[in-house]
């Protein structure tokens, strides 16, 4: 069972329908499939030799799943863990809140691994039109993604006008409903996510009066930069935070104040603030998987192994925010230790835990199973580095040096790191910590 | 039933006008709504209920066991707590009897605890218990290292503060009260009655309620009285994750100091954990705004309280102003010779207080004269629950069976189903605003505010007022 049709949860469904791997259902809240890139209207996904916009992507991945096999449930939303009606199972981690679902039917997926067989695996509440389900799989793959810190949890003082977006918030309203968003909006913050949302405000007919950004320069490459400051001649104010937001009613403009003390009001009526993303967790939560303090998604191993057996975790829920094709290859890779642990292989332990030392954020995946090497690691940073070196230790010992490609060091931007290291770690050791120099 | 929102007022006199529909004049209208013989207005400057004060608090339903022994507020915050716990009961308003915790972090404060027992029995509440390090944080397990100990107040209730004034309000205009918007009182006179002059024109009305919150004042002077001023009060308050619920069991106080009441840390009817607010005595009762100063000495102290909510994410932070008189009391003042009565200087009691304040309000109007006629009860009401302790619509599989609508979560952090917010905008008072909306179902109050479910929810309350693009 895949929760979440979105890049990771569409692709690791395909991938299981076809390999036969029983019955797959996936259940996703959102009245139809796709994920974020269903309101992603600009280019950059698919791949390079078929390039394709978020929302053709979005539908490719939901018509591969369903060919493959898959059934894909659209509407319906999980809401928590259970109990397999009937199960005697132990330390559940609490009550059903709606007392509803044990009166329920079983619905069960993944199976065809042979009837009649005891299924004693994850057991999931869900509801939708049809009204409260408990639905119960051999296998779970969480792929409930990443939402943006909307202007509440950031902090940002003042009034409580109309006109205040995440990105996300953004572009539904302009590329899947046509609705107004304003006149004039400031994008706060200066990534890629930042150069869509202005993008998705001039698609709505108004302007861009200023990207906004604390950190001291574009955390996007030279060339867009310039782009969003020459094609469109937007400003792009560095070393500057929105200190407050102005207006009754609806908003009337942004306070910025640079860092040298300075304060001025940009007039508008609108203000997005743009990514500062954050893992989707609740589910994770409510269940109990261990997370990582880093990422805030759950700890995984190489193959995607969450702390809980047969649940499996996939996508940005892992690491906000990653693009959707890394996303879309974590399904894949998910689908792979799915199969294998159909197929009997015994769950891994929790393994070694892998931290990272400021500067540095957070790294994904997070725990080490020897077993289980991923592809490659992704890492964050906290701040800027120039010409950084990375150094894997465990127990102080060097397993490892890195040097990333220039100019992927910036916050914001994923900084990879290989994980050809593996053999080298001590399955006895202590941890392995990944510092910066 | 009558709402309006925009159009010139009905010409003909009505028995009572009741100036702002904040939860005190919503409740004011539902008790003279009781009243079959009486034609009531009930006025509000703004584009919904309960808009001002009254959406902005700490939403404790309080025992009234820390009032000033003796005053009218002790009283009333006594009758109204037993008043408003049936009341909800009976209507479905959520309420939680969570229990405060007054929690003492020095010898000093500690020493001060006796006494607010002895002032609780000396309002007449009976329950506090004291309690030692132990026990307290038995009952308290995340809360902060180094308490000394405090006193439980059983009774101190959390509430659900926008429910409270609908409900009041939904009750009156179902009872025949005529609920008029967007209607700002801007000069009164008297000739053969009150004459108003409002944003929506001239009303007229043989007795006058003001009920206007922070600006109790200024009706007040437009009426010839200089009584009072009413100093808005910022409180800035932070609202924590629903993941964060499980930190907190009780409304921890801190000990009350000269200062005021202090930061507390509560759980919320919503499932959610409150922090706040602050106390600060401003001049501009549009200063709703929240500062980065507030927030940041919040978290400090919040920090202390409970460690581990810091580590939450926030989910919303508002300010809300309370009415404040320079008097540590309400200001409930009749003027039988103009039929008029001043409901002044209700502060953050007044939610509590609210139901008994309208039956004093009642007694004195009653007092200028009015004959207010025979009493009837009211049709009972059952209000949409919004709250977590309580199943909701998509936990009720029988309503889901009866209709698909309530098991489609459109708003999926709060988890509110489609059928509530299509009912919540066929109600008999619809919302205006998403604002409202969110009010009335809590659509897009969650931790993604909108992310997922903004552009959503803004489509079906469009759909609603046949909006495609407002100005």
């Amino acid at each position: 069972m895949v929760v979440g049709a979105g890049p990771a949860g569409l692709t690791a469904a395909a991938r299981l329908a076809a390999a036969g791997a029983g019955r797959v259902e996936v259940l996703e809240r959102e009245p139809d499939a796709g994920g974020v890139p269903r309101h992603c209207a600009h280019g950059g996904f698919g791949t390079l030799t078929q390039p394709m916009t978020g929302p053709g992507y979005a539908r490719r991945l939901a018509a591969a799943a369903e060919r493959a096999g898959a059934v894909i449930r659209t509407g319906v939303t999980v809401l928590d863990w259970g109990v397999a009606p009937g199960a005697a199972v132990a330390g559940v981690p609490r009550a059903d809140p709606a007392g509803a679902g044990q009166a329920m039917p079983a619905f069960v997926a993944g199976g065809g691994m042979g009837q009649g067989a005891v299924c004693a695996g994850p057991v999931l509440h869900a509801v939708g039109p049809g009204g409260p389900e408990t639905v119960e799989a051999r296998a779970v793959v969480l792929a409930t993604g990443a939402r943006e810190r909307p202007r509440t949890a950031r902090l940002v003082p003042g009034t409580r006008p109309a006109g205040v977006y995440t990105t996300g918030e953004l572009q539904q309203a302009v590329h899947l409903f046509g609705q107004y968003v304003g006149t004039r909006a400031v994008v706060v913050g200066a990534e890629p996510v930042s150069c869509a949302a202005a993008e998705t405000v001039r698609a709505a007919g108004a302007g861009v009066v200023a990207l906004v950004t604390e950190q001291p320069r574009a955390q996007v490459p030279f060339q867009q930069a310039q782009s969003a400051r020459l094609w469109h001649r937007t400003p792009l104010l560095t070393d500057t935070t929105v200190a407050e937001l102005l207006g009754h009613g609806r908003l009337s403009g942004v306070r910025v104040r640079h860092r040298d003390g300075r304060t001025a009001v940009l007039s508008c009526d609108t203000v997005v603030f743009t990514g500062d993303f954050i893992p989707d967790h609740e589910l994770a939560r409510r269940g109990a998987l261990a997370l990582d303090p880093g990422t805030r998604g759950p700890a995984v191993d190489g193959s995607l192994h969450t702390s809980r057996p047969g649940v499996f975790a996939a996508g940005n829920v892992l690491h906000a925010v990653e693009p959707a094709g890394a996303a879309a290859r974590e399904g894949a890779r998910a689908a792979r230790a799915v199969l294998g642990f159909l197929a009997g292989a015994a769950w891994p332990g929790p393994g070694i835990p892998l931290t990272v030392e400021a500067p540095l954020r957070w790294i994904a995946p997070n725990r080490i199973a020897p077993a289980d090497r991923p592809e490659r690691y992704v890492l964050r940073t906290a701040a800027p580095l120039g010409r950084p070196v990375l150094h894997v230790r465990q127990d102080g010992r060097l397993l490892h040096r890195e040097r990333p490609a220039p100019g992927t060091a910036l916050l914001h931007r994923a900084l990879t790191l290989t994980a050809r290291w593996h053999d080298r770690v001590d399955p006895g050791g202590g941890e392995v910590r990944v510092s910066v120099r | 039933m009558t709402v309006t929102a925009n159009g010139p007022l009905p010409e003909a006199a009505y028995d009572v006008a009741v100036v702002g529909a904040g939860v005190v004049g919503c409740a004011v209208a539902r008790e003279l709504a009781r009243r079959p013989g009486l034609r009531i207005a009930l006025l509000e400057a703004q584009d919904d209920v309960g808009q001002g004060t009254s959406k902005a608090n700490t939403a404790i339903l309080h025992t009234g066991f820390d009032a000033v022994p003796g005053t009218l507020e002790a009283r009333l915050v006594r009758e109204g707590h037993a008043r408003l716990a049936a009341y909800a009961a009976e209507t479905g308003i959520p309420v939680e009897r969570v229990g405060a915790l007054l929690v003492a972090w020095d010898e000093e404060q500690r020493a001060a605890l006796p006494r607010l027992a002895e002032k609780a029995e000396r309002n007449g509440y009976h329950e506090t218990r004291l309690l030692g390090p132990g026990e307290l944080y038995a009952r308290e397990p995340r809360l902060g290292p180094g308490a000394l100990g405090a006193l439980h107040v059983p009774g101190e209730s959390i509430i659900c503060p926008w429910t409270t004034p609908l409900a009041y309000a939904t009750q009156a205009v179902r009872a025949g009260v005529d609920l008029h918007l967007n209607t700002r009182v801007t000069q009164a006179g008297r000739q053969d009655g009150h004459r108003l002059l409002t944003s929506r024109g001239p009303l007229r009305a043989r007795r006058l309620v003001n009920a206007a919150g922070l600006h109790a004042d200024t009706v007040d002077r437009l009426l010839g009285h200089e009584d009072f001023t009413v100093t808005p009060r910022r409180g800035q308050l932070l609202v924590y994750d629903k993941l964060a619920r499980p930190l907190v069991r009780h409304i921890l106080l801190p000990v009350p100091t000269a200062l005021g009441k202090g930061v507390l840390v509560a759980p919320t009817v919503h499932g959610n954990v409150l922090l706040g607010p602050t106390a600060e005595d401003l001049d501009d009762k549009r200063a709703t705004g929240s500062t980065a100063d507030g927030l940041a000495g919040l978290r400090d102290q919040g920090r202390r309280v409970l460690p581990a909510l810091l580590e939450e994410e926030v989910t919303a932070v508002y300010a809300g102003l309370r009415a404040a008189t320079g008097q540590e009391d309400y200001r409930i003042a009749a003027h039988p010779e103009q039929g008029y009565v001043t409901v002044g200087g209700i502060r953050s009691t007044g939610l509590t207080a609210s139901l008994a304040i309208a039956d004093h309000v009642t007694d004195l109007l009653a007092g200028t004269g009015l004959d207010l006629g025979p009493a009837r009860d009211l049709e009972p009401l059952t209000m949409p629950n919004l709250g977590e302790a309580f199943p909701r619509p998509y936990q009720r599989p029988e309503l889901i069976a009866a209709d698909p609508e309530y098991g489609t979560l459109v708003c999926h952090c709060e988890r509110v189903s489609r059928g509530e917010i299509r009912d919540a905008l066929a109600g008999p008072i619809p919302p205006h605003t998403l604002e409202g909306l969110r009010r009335r179902t809590r659509a897009r109050a969650g931790r993604c505010q909108g992310f997922y479910c903004g552009a959503a929810v803004r489509h079906l309350l469009e759909a609603a007022h046949g909006e495609g693009t407002p100005a």
